[in-house]
C-alpha cells in the first residue's frame, strides 16, 4: 500500500491513457498475432493451425505474391521516401522566404493532408472520371493527345500511378510541419561557424549543417512518413470504388486484409497478413532510426 | 540586420532577389497542391447544368446554395436525415477531442516530471507505437469491441480513438521544456500534484494542447472506419460515413454529385478553420517534436 500512497497521483494521471492504449493498441496487436496461428471464420471458435496461414501466404496466395506484395512495395517505396524528400525540400525552401508568404504557402501545402481521403475521393473521382466530363479526359481531348476518354480509375494501367500522385499530394502533414520548424530553429551561429570551417555552397550547407542539426525532426518526419504511407492503403478502393480493385492493380496489403477478413471471413488468414504488415512498418521504421537516430 | 555573413539566409526578414528561385519552385507546387482544394469550394456551389457541363468548367459561374439545401433536406434510404449524422459527428468529435486532451496531458505530465520505475519503458513503448497503423488491426478491434458489448453504441466511435501515441509524444516533449524548479517551488508552497497539473502545467502547454486538439479532431472528424465496422444502426453513424456513401453513389445519380460536393466542403472546412486559428501554436509545438 505504501507504493500506492507514494505514487497515488502518478497512477491517476497515467491510468486512463495506459488503459486505452492497452485496450485498443496492445491487445489488438496481441490478438492479431494469436489469430494468425489459427483458423477462424468468425462463427466457430478459432482453432490452432500453427504456421499454416503463413505458409499459405507464401505458397498458395498467388494474388498476394503476384499483385499485393509488389504493389505494396512499389507504393511504399515511392510514396514513403518520395513524400519525405519532398517534405524536406519544401520545408527548407519555405525557410528561405519571408514570414508572411511562408505562412500562406505552408497552409496551402498542409491543407491536403487535412482532407484525409474520404472528402477528396469525390473530387478525385470527378477529375479522373472515365467519360468526357472528367477534367483530365476533357483536357487531354482538347489538347489532341487522345480521341476517346480513358477509364483512368478502372484501368490497371493507370490506377497505381493515380494512387501514388493522390497520396503524395496529401502527404505534407505533421512531419512536414515538424521539419519546417526544425529548419527554422537551427541557430544561425552554427552556419557561421560552418562557413568559417570551409563550407562553400548551399548544398554542402544542407548536408553538413542543416540535416545533422535537425536530426530529431528528421527522424520524427520519417516515422510520420512511414505511417502516412501505410495508412493510405485504402486509397485504391476509394478511387476505383471496388474491393478488389480492377485486376488487383491497386490492391495493397490493407485491402487484402479487408478482403479476407470482412468479405471472405477468413479472419485467421487476414490476421497473418496484418502481422506481416506491422512487421513491414516496423522494419521500415528501424531503417529510419538507423539513418537519423542517435548512434548508440 | 546588416551583417557581413552571407551564407545562411534562413528565416529572412524581407524579400530579396535571391529568393526568386525558391518562389519559382514553390509556385507550381502551390498550384498543384492548392487547386483541388479550390475545386472543392468551386464545385460545391455549382448548379446542376454546370456540374455536368461539357467541356467541364473549373470555376463556378452562377454560384448557388441549391446543393446545400438538397443535402440538408436529404434522408438516406433508411430514412435517417442528414442532420442526424451531422449531430452524431459533432457529439463524437467534441467528446473525443476533450478526452484526448485530458488523457494525453495528464499522462505526459507524469511521464515528463514524475519519477517512477517504468517511466522510461512506457515512453519507449509509446514511441514504438508512433508507427502503429490502426487499420492493420481492424479485425481484432472488431472482435474486442464486440466482446465488451460496445457494438452499436457511441462508445464504439469514441474509445478506439482516445489513445493517440503521437499526441502523448508531442505533449511530453513540450512539458520537458518546463523547468523543474517551477514545479518544485509550487510544491514548497504546498500545492498538490493535481493543483500543479491544473494551475501550472496546463496553462504553460497551451500550444501543445492546440496541436493535439487539431490532430485528434482530424482523426475523429474524418473517421469512417468506426461507422463501417463497429456500428450497424444507421442512426448512430457519423457524417463522414454518410459522406462516403454519397461519394460511392456519385456515378449513378445526377443530383448526388452536387450533394457529394457540398458534403465534402462541409467535411473539409472545419479542419481548415481550426488549423488557421491554431497554426502558430502548432508550429511552436513542432519545434520540440524531435525524436532523440
Amino acid at each position: 500500500m505504501t507504493f500506492f500512497k507514494k505514487h497515488h497521483s502518478t497512477l491517476v494521471f497515467l491510468m486512463p491513457y495506459v488503459l486505452m492504449f492497452s485496450l485498443f493498441i496492445i491487445i489488438p496487436v496481441a490478438i492479431a498475432i494469436g489469430l494468425s496461428f489459427s483458423y477462424f471464420n468468425a462463427i466457430e471458435p478459432p482453432s490452432f493451425n500453427g504456421l499454416e496461414n503463413y505458409v499459405n501466404v507464401l505458397t498458395q496466395d498467388s494474388v498476394f505474391m503476384r499483385n499485393v506484395l509488389p504493389n505494396t512495395l512499389i507504393f511504399a517505396l515511392i510514396v514513403g521516401p518520395g513524400g519525405y524528400i519532398l517534405s524536406f525540400i519544401l520545408a527548407w525552401m519555405l525557410a528561405q522566404i519571408p514570414r508572411l508568404p511562408r505562412i500562406i504557402f505552408a497552409l496551402v501545402l498542409y491543407s491536403p493532408s487535412m482532407t484525409a481521403g474520404i472528402a477528396m475521393a469525390v473530387v478525385w473521382r470527378i477529375i479522373f472520371s472515365g467519360d468526357q466530363t472528367g477534367y483530365l479526359n476533357a483536357l487531354l481531348i482538347n489538347l489532341g493527345v487522345i480521341y476517346e476518354p480513358l477509364q483512368f480509375l478502372q484501368s490497371p494501367n493507370y490506377l497505381m500511378t493515380i494512387m501514388i500522385v493522390v497520396t503524395l499530394w496529401g502527404s505534407m502533414g505533421v512531419g512536414f510541419l515538424a521539419m519546417l520548424s526544425g529548419v527554422l530553429n537551427i541557430n544561425t551561429e552554427i552556419y557561421e561557424a560552418g562557413y568559417i570551417d570551409g563550407i562553400k555552397n548551399r548544398f554542402q550547407e544542407i548536408i553538413y549543417i542543416t540535416i545533422p542539426s535537425m536530426r530529431p525532426q528528421m527522424l520524427f518526419g520519417a516515422v510520420m512518413a512511414i505511417v502516412t504511407t501505410f495508412q493510405a492503403g485504402a486509397i485504391g478502393v476509394q478511387l476505383s470504388g471496388a474491393n478488389p480493385t480492377p485486376q488487383y492493380a491497386g490492391q495493397l496489403m490493407v485491402n487484402h486484409i479487408e478482403d479476407y477478413g470482412f468479405i471472405r471471413y477468413e479472419m485467421g488468414y487476414a490476421a497473418a497478413i496484418s502481422v506481416l504488415l506491422l512487421l513491414f512498418i516496423y522494419l521500415f521504421s528501424k531503417l529510419a532510426w538507423r539513418l537519423f537516430g542517435d548512434n548508440d | 540586420m546588416a551583417s557581413s555573413f552571407h551564407g545562411s539566409k534562413i528565416n529572412p526578414d524581407r524579400f530579396d532577389r535571391s529568393q526568386i528561385k525558391f518562389f519559382l519552385f514553390l509556385m507550381p507546387m502551390m498550384v498543384f497542391m492548392g487547386l483541388p482544394i479550390v475545386y472543392i469550394f468551386s464545385h460545391a456551389f455549382k448548379p446542376i447544368d454546370e456540374l455536368f457541363a461539357y467541356p467541364p468548367r473549373f470555376f463556378v459561374e452562377k454560384p448557388t446554395l441549391a446543393n446545400f439545401v438538397d443535402l440538408f433536406n436529404m434522408s438516406d434510404t433508411t430514412g435517417v436525415p442528414m442532420s442526424r449524422y451531422l449531430f452524431n459527428s459533432i457529439i463524437v468529435t467534441v467528446v473525443v477531442v476533450a478526452l484526448t486532451i485530458a488523457m494525453s496531458t495528464a499522462a505526459a505530465y507524469a511521464l515528463s516530471k514524475k519519477k517512477f520505475k517504468l517511466k522510461a519503458l512506457l515512453f519507449e513503448i509509446n514511441t514504438v507505437a508512433l508507427m502503429f497503423v490502426p487499420i492493420a488491426v481492424a479485425i481484432p478491434r472488431y472482435l474486442l469491441i464486440d466482446n465488451i458489448g460496445l457494438l452499436d453504441s457511441f462508445w464504439a466511435h469514441i474509445l478506439p480513438l482516445l489513445a493517440m501515441p503521437v499526441g502523448l509524444f508531442l505533449v511530453k516533449q513540450f512539458i520537458d521544456q518546463i523547468p523543474d524548479s517551477l514545479i518544485e517551488s509550487a510544491r514548497m508552497d504546498g500545492a498538490s500534484d493535481y493543483i500543479i497539473y491544473w494551475k501550472i502545467i496546463l496553462p504553460l502547454v497551451k500550444p501543445a494542447i492546440a496541436t493535439i486538439a487539431i490532430l485528434s479532431f482530424q482523426a475523429v472528424w474524418n473517421n469512417v472506419e468506426t461507422s463501417t465496422l463497429f456500428v450497424n444502426d444507421e442512426s448512430l453513424k457519423t457524417f463522414a460515413f454518410f459522406m462516403s456513401t454519397l461519394a460511392s453513389q456519385t456515378g449513378n445519380s445526377v443530383a448526388g454529385q452536387g450533394m457529394a460536393a457540398a458534403a465534402s466542403l462541409l467535411m473539409f472546412v472545419p479542419n481548415l478553420i481550426i488549423f488557421i486559428i491554431l497554426q502558430s501554436q502548432v508550429m511552436n509545438t513542432m519545434a520540440h517534436s524531435g525524436i532523440k
